[in-house]
């Protein structure tokens, strides 16, 4: 049965008042958001003007380090940091009809001055949004604010169609691609699902964002879950699955949450489950949580974790999309992957594809990440540069410190140095470079992160979350940063960096899965563009960023301290020594740099070089 | 929640709300709840851990036993997710992030200043079995780094020493004084208002 082309997709209960969008994503729930929302809620109905403004509590608008957020419709005037106080104080100012408040208002501090609109700020000057389109905008747990922004009449329109081969088509020419981190082709993968011999189809969201640095796939859930799940029926039309799971990470609970409301909600609308739109479609949906391994995030140990067993990967072929869940052909596509789904069905592939350049088309959501001015969750047309995301977008280096690198892809891509930011951000070259677009985690480091250091923390975590199946991730890792850490600990010898290369080359080549296979990046290209500060620290013994904790040395300045003997007290080691009122002495050699008397000290009396 | 699990339910004994590692009860509606599901381990041990705060063994037993599964088997699976601990852990788990952005946010300095606070390595609990320390790998807060989470408050930026105090008021007076000590405006019951003690933490 062909459902009706007039099946009714209308949001239910919206009003026409004007919104007060308040963000009540992680970041900014931590600063009080909901209390702010609560006081905006009870001030508009004291001023009387609840009837004309409604609060709304939105998921992420990216901004997480000026949290809460709030913006008020119509004119979208953005307030940053708003308290109780600033809440109360903007409620009477639009009772009285008065201007936006200028001293809440947010500063550019790159030219000092006010910015009154959402939409002027430089942060979002160069972002396009198709994935984050409805973050900040709607209700996360109403999907009427959902529908309001066209939502699911992607859906109905393909279920009218009737044409699983056409929507698939439409996705192979929207060049959408992997955003999990692999960048495979979805219509192609898409494809494969439809093509294979089954039964029973099913089809999977990697909500397992494991990346350390990367928390895309997280806002997206809890701004948005209907994209997800609206692209996902799609996708589980076009490929012919029946059954679904999103397999969400443990760490997430309000995505969790709000998966299972929108899921709920999608339900009671006849959007999801039997008959969906009226048509003979049906697709159940369910939510796995992770336990906790990173490792599942890779296809074939997410589906051994939804089956219930130990999250190891196994040997591909056959590829899940032959044999995957309970040896059913699968289809598993990320989690920002979907979230464009929906976008690309009702613009058309073209509208997509105008966007980027060559192989790599559309928008990437990245988490901007460390010595950034402006760190938060941005979306930007593949094809612009670094150098565009970190200065144009991010605001550049926090303090005005030097830059030293950008690490792109977390444990398994890369850094690169100053001389390679003008590369643009697309797979390929990306790749030539020596990083990798990744999930999307971008962690920008100035003149006081070590990168050999940086590398022994990635090596660390894949050591640690290495499933222990194959022997050259399981042992080579641990071996990696044996040496990694000989080195960042000063004892490093004559030949361990081609004893790096040598196992980084094996470990590549031999490991079972892409964890293992990429374990070995963040050396590989710290070694290849900062090969000095590996130098430094094996024949210099020294780090010239001061990050590596065994190659610092503690000293007293006899001008700063007052002899408090705060410090000595302290000393986990009775390292420090000394009479009142006389300037201590740190004996160096028994010092385990634990840091405890600088943060002791209320002289900043104790140096650390 | 660390508060919840000391309320005295008019037994004899202080109830702590967990059933005892040899109360085979509640493991049995849990397995029953999910006899019929393909895949259900994992959640079956999900639902353990949030009653009994940890994997007893005789639990393990009873799940291999009901679920046809080799104790062998259900022990592989406890041992390989993070989220499964086999030793009972406090009330109240501190977890400070380890993901990238933390990390070069000194977040090491704060895990070394928490756990002197605290007087216990990562991973261990207190001997009051109020605290247990971990060290995590990200939670997705990254434009707040470091961030140190104490039961289920989230906090960030968070330098060593503040982490300390943090952890220092939770002790003396529960959840409401480390907001307190973080400078917020209350949570839940919002007062009227409050002048502009801008947050410092």
């Amino acid at each position: 049965m062909i459902p009706e082309a007039h099946v009714r997709i209308e949001p239910d209960g919206l009003d026409d008042q004007f919104r007060i969008r308040i963000c009540t994503g992680s970041g900014c729930s931590m600063n009080g958001a909901h209390d702010v929302a609560d006081t905006f809620e009870r001030e508009l109905k004291a001023a009387g003007i609840d009837d004309q403004y409604k609060v709304v509590r939105t998921g992420c608008h990216g901004m997480c380090q000026e949290g809460p957020v709030v913006v008020v419709d119509p004119e979208g005037v953005f307030y940053p940091r708003v308290r109780q106080s600033g809440a109360k104080r903007i409620a009477e100012a639009l009772a009285a009809g008065a201007e936006p408040l200028s001293d809440l208002l947010y500063v550019e501090p790159a030219t000092g001055e006010h910015v009154v609109h959402y939409t002027d700020l430089a942060f979002n000057a160069k972002q396009v949004r198709i994935v984050l389109r409805n973050c900040g905008h709607i209700d996360p747990e109403h999907i009427d604010e959902y529908i309001e922004r066209h939502g699911y009449e992607a859906l109905r329109d393909v279920l009218t169609a009737g044409e699983p081969e056409a929507v698939i088509e439409t996705i192979l020419a929207s060049g959408l691609r992997g955003r999990g981190g692999a960048g495979f082709a979805t219509g192609q993968k898409w494809r494969f699902a439809r093509n294979a011999p089954g039964d029973q189809k099913y089809m999977v969201c990697n909500a397992d964002e494991g990346d350390p640095g990367a928390f895309m796939d997280r806002s997206i859930l809890e701004s948005d879950p209907h994209s997800v799940l609206e692209g996902m029926t799609i996708a589980a039309y076009a490929i012919g699955a029946t059954e679904g799971y999103i397999y969400v990470r443990a760490e997430y609970p309000l995505a969790v949450r709000r998966a299972g409301i929108a899921i709920k909600q999608a339900e009671e609308r006849g959007l999801l489950g039997d008959n969906i739109c009226g048509s003979d479609f049906s697709f159940r949906l369910h939510v796995k949580e992770g336990a906790g391994a990173f490792v599942c995030g890779e296809e074939t140990a997410l589906m051994a974790s939804v089956e219930g067993r130990r999250g190891m990967p196994r040997m591909r072929p056959p590829f899940p999309a032959i044999s995957g869940l309970w040896k059913q052909p699968t289809n598993i596509n990320n989690v920002e992957t979907l979230a464009n789904v929906a976008w690309i069905m009702r613009h058309g592939a073209d509208a997509y594809a105008s966007i980027g350049n060559g192989t790599s088309r559309g928008t990437k959501v990245f988490a901007l990440t460390g010595k950034v001015r402006r760190t938060g969750l941005v979306e930007v047309p593949m094809g612009m540069t670094l150098r565009e995301l970190i200065y144009d977008v991010g605001g550049g280096i926090k303090d005005d410190r030097p830059f030293r690198a950008v690490q792109m892809g977390g444990p398994s891509g890369g850094c690169l140095p100053e001389a390679l930011l003008d590369t643009p951000i697309e797979y390929e070259s990306l790749i030539a470079a020596g990083a990798i677009v990744g999930s999307g985690g971008v962690l920008v480091t100035d003149d006081r992160s070590c990168m050999v250091d940086l590398a022994r923390f990635f090596l660390s975590f894949t050591r640690q979350e290495s499933c222990g199946k194959c022997s050259p991730c399981r042992i080579g890792t641990k071996r990696m940063l044996d040496i990694v850490e000989r080195i960042t600990s000063g004892k490093g010898e004559e030949g361990d960096v081609e004893l790096l290369e040598r196992l980084a080359r094996h470990i590549s080549s031999a490991s079972l899965c892409g964890l293992g296979q990429t374990a070995p990046n963040p050396v590989l290209t710290t070694l290849r563009y900062f090969h000095d500060e590996y130098d430094e620290h094996i024949n210099g013994g020294r780090c010239r960023a001061g990050a590596c904790t065994e190659l610092q040395t503690y000293s007293v300045d006899p001008e700063l301290c007052t002899g408090c003997l705060a410090c000595r007290k302290n000393c986990p080691v009775g390292a420090i020594s000394g009479k009142a009122k006389e300037p201590v002495v740190i004996d160096k050699d028994r010092c385990m740099k634990c840091g405890a008397c600088i943060s002791t000290c209320r002289f900043g009396a104790i140096r650390r070089s | 929640m660390g508060a919840a699990n000391t309320d005295n339910h008019g037994d004899d004994h202080v109830c702590t709300c967990r059933p005892q590692p040899d109360d085979l009860r509640p493991t049995r509606e849990i397995l029953e709840r999910y006899a019929d599901q393909a895949g259900g381990l994992v959640p079956v041990l999900q639902e353990i851990m949030r009653t009994y705060g940890h994997l007893p063994r005789p639990v393990l037993e009873e799940v291999a036993r009901a679920r046809n599964l080799p104790l062998s088997e259900v022990y592989g699976v406890a041992t390989f997710y993070a989220q499964f601990k086999l030793q009972p852990t406090g009330d109240t788990t501190i977890k400070i992030c380890h993901g990238t952005a933390c990390h070069v946010a000194d977040a090491p300095e704060v895990t070394v200043a928490v756990s002197e606070e605290l007087g216990v390595r990562v991973g261990g609990t207190t001997d009051d079995h109020k605290y247990t320390l971990e060290s995590v790998s990200c939670l997705g807060c990254c434009g707040l780094a470091p961030v140190m989470v104490i039961g289920e408050q989230t906090f960030g930026p968070v330098s060593p020493k503040q982490a300390r105090l943090l952890v220092a008021a939770h002790r003396g007076g529960g959840p409401a004084a480390a907001e307190a000590a973080a400078g917020r405006e209350g949570t839940g019951e919002t007062t009227t208002d409050d002048a502009e003690g801008e947050g410092s933490a």
